[in-house]
């Protein structure tokens, strides 16, 4: 089974030779409740770690997806303006964001396994 | 350190996600989540504790009336014609003509009111009240009472299966008091649906929220959906739709003004308005909140949002913001910027989402 990683950001990213797939955990989800809407960047957009790649809204909030590594924006999931569930699936599957190309493959240390992400979460709580 | 209500520990002890509000730690969302909390509310009774609010009296003289003409100087609107436990929705104005705050006032006897202020507000009002209040009127500031709001189509019959209380015949801005003045309840709200505002000493507070919160009809609802429900009517928040800088005729509230009060505080700086709150209803993709700015169809700012967010009854962007008012007609097309991406919308009449209310019911 294909490895999930996450930031402390939260959030999910699957990466896959040099494309990094990018969603939000469970944890963000569930923080954000019901999602309205999804707001993608360009196809093209070059993206810094740490910087704005897209934005999720909830009733409740705006929140900002930042980028967890340097790249440029491959593919962007129009699907999911749609049906704003999909947010719900796993980032290996349709459950992603966006699709990075990733520029600087050192960042990727910096992720944390699905362990680690659990441990960080009880230490945030 | 923030200021809790009386019913601080029944939110907690509900698994409340709880956030500071005009210096009250108070309840934002509980279980169901903002959405499902919003619905709830529109298809059943939603139960909220709003105790952070203000309840103060003024009372003149008996044969006199004094503290009639104190709230047609404090506000704008006409008060020697309301009928005894009638309730009306008003604000208080500045020298400037500026709004100090809205608030409830209720007419309880020919010359004494009770009156619901805003939590935020609640210091400079009464210091604002007082500091304007002639001698012969007595004040009273109600700081250990609690509020408790139950709001949707279901409140009527939870009220008279939880409380006994059978407020059928109770119409709209109404007030019962109970024999031993314990427990008042008034049928009005800020979300647009039929419910009643309860207003008990915070001693009594905790068994009528729990016994309330009991009933298979009710659910607990959080401050953000009561932003949403109350958006969704057009109805003004305090501090971000209506402040010290807008008169009663820009914020569009023309309609709380008496014909005949002239000689209220500001009434000579209440002018012709030049711009206007108006409703925005976005037509494209995308959620604009507070501070998103309001251009023309020539990409020209000409406002900005006073508040906005997505309305789960209409599934679209919706928001209240200043225009001049040669934008302000209802079907203009304008546009919302948001992080640099304009959004296609228009000026939209409010309430967005009809009112349940039962004047608005019955007409």
């Amino acid at each position: 089974m294909a490895e999930l990683k996450y930031t402390k950001d939260h959030e999910c990213v699957y990466i896959d030779g040099d494309i990094a797939s990018v969603g939000i955990s469970k944890h963000a989800q569930d923080a954000l409740g019901d999602l309205v809407f999804v707001e993608l960047p360009e196809i093209g957009k070059a993206v810094s770690k740490g910087g704005d790649v897209a934005v999720v809204e909830s009733v409740k909030t705006a929140a900002e997806v930042y980028s967890p590594v340097d790249g440029e924006v491959v593919e962007i999931n129009e699907a999911m303006v749609e049906e704003l569930e999909m947010i719900s699936m796993p980032v290996n599957d349709n459950g992603w964001i966006v699709k990075l190309k990733v520029s600087d493959a050192s960042a990727l240390a910096d992720l944390m396994d699905e362990a680690a992400y659990a441990e960080y979460l009880k230490e945030i709580d | 350190m923030s200021r809790s209500t009386a019913l601080h520990g029944a939110h907690i002890a509900l698994g409340a996600k709880m956030g500071e509000f005009a210096g009250y730690d108070m309840p934002l969302y509980y279980g169901l989540g903002v959405k499902k909390e919003h619905e709830w509310v529109r298809s059943s009774a939603g139960l909220f504790d709003v105790s952070h609010m203000g309840q103060i009296s003024v009372k003149g003289g008996e044969g006199k009336a004094d503290a009639v003409e104190f709230f047609e100087k404090i506000t704008p609107s006409a008060f020697s014609k309301l009928g005894i436990d009638r309730t009306k929705y008003t604000v208080l104005t500045n020298e400037q003509g500026g709004i100090i705050d809205d608030l409830m006032v209720t007419k309880t006897g020919d010359n004494e009111f009770h009156c619901v202020i805003n939590a935020g507000c609640k210091d400079k009002d009464i210091e604002w009240i007082k500091s304007h209040l002639p001698d012969s009127l007595e004040f009273k500031y109600y700081d250990d009472w609690a509020l408790i709001a139950i709001q949707g189509p279901k409140a009527e019959s939870v009220v008279r299966d939880v409380l006994s209380v059978d407020l059928s015949g109770l119409r709209y801005m109404g007030l019962w008091a109970q024999d031993d003045y314990q427990m008042f309840i008034s049928r009005l709200g800020y979300t647009g649906e039929d419910g009643f505002e309860i207003s008990v000493p915070n001693t009594a507070a905790v068994e009528i929220w729990d016994k309330l919160n009991a009933h298979d009809a009710v659910e607990p609802i959080g401050l953000a959906a009561r932003d949403s429900l109350r958006l969704e009517m057009g109805y003004c928040l305090y501090g971000h739709d209506i402040d010290a800088t807008t008169t009663p005729l820009e914020a569009d509230l023309g309609w709380v003004m008496g014909k005949n009060n002239d000689s209220y505080i500001g009434a000579e700086n209440v002018n012709t308005p030049t711009r206007k709150r108006v409703g925005i209803r976005l037509t494209g993709k995308g959620v604009a909140r507070e501070g998103s700015e309001i251009r023309n169809e020539n990409d020209e700012v000409i406002g900005t949002l006073s508040s906005g967010g997505f309305s789960p009854t209409l599934e679209q962007s919706i928001g209240q913001g200043y225009v001049p008012v040669e934008y302000a007609s209802v079907g203009t097309k304008i546009m919302v910027n948001v992080r640099g991406r304009n959004i296609e919308g228009e000026i939209a009449s409010m309430p967005f989402v009809p009112a349940q209310t039962k004047s608005a019911k019955a007409a």
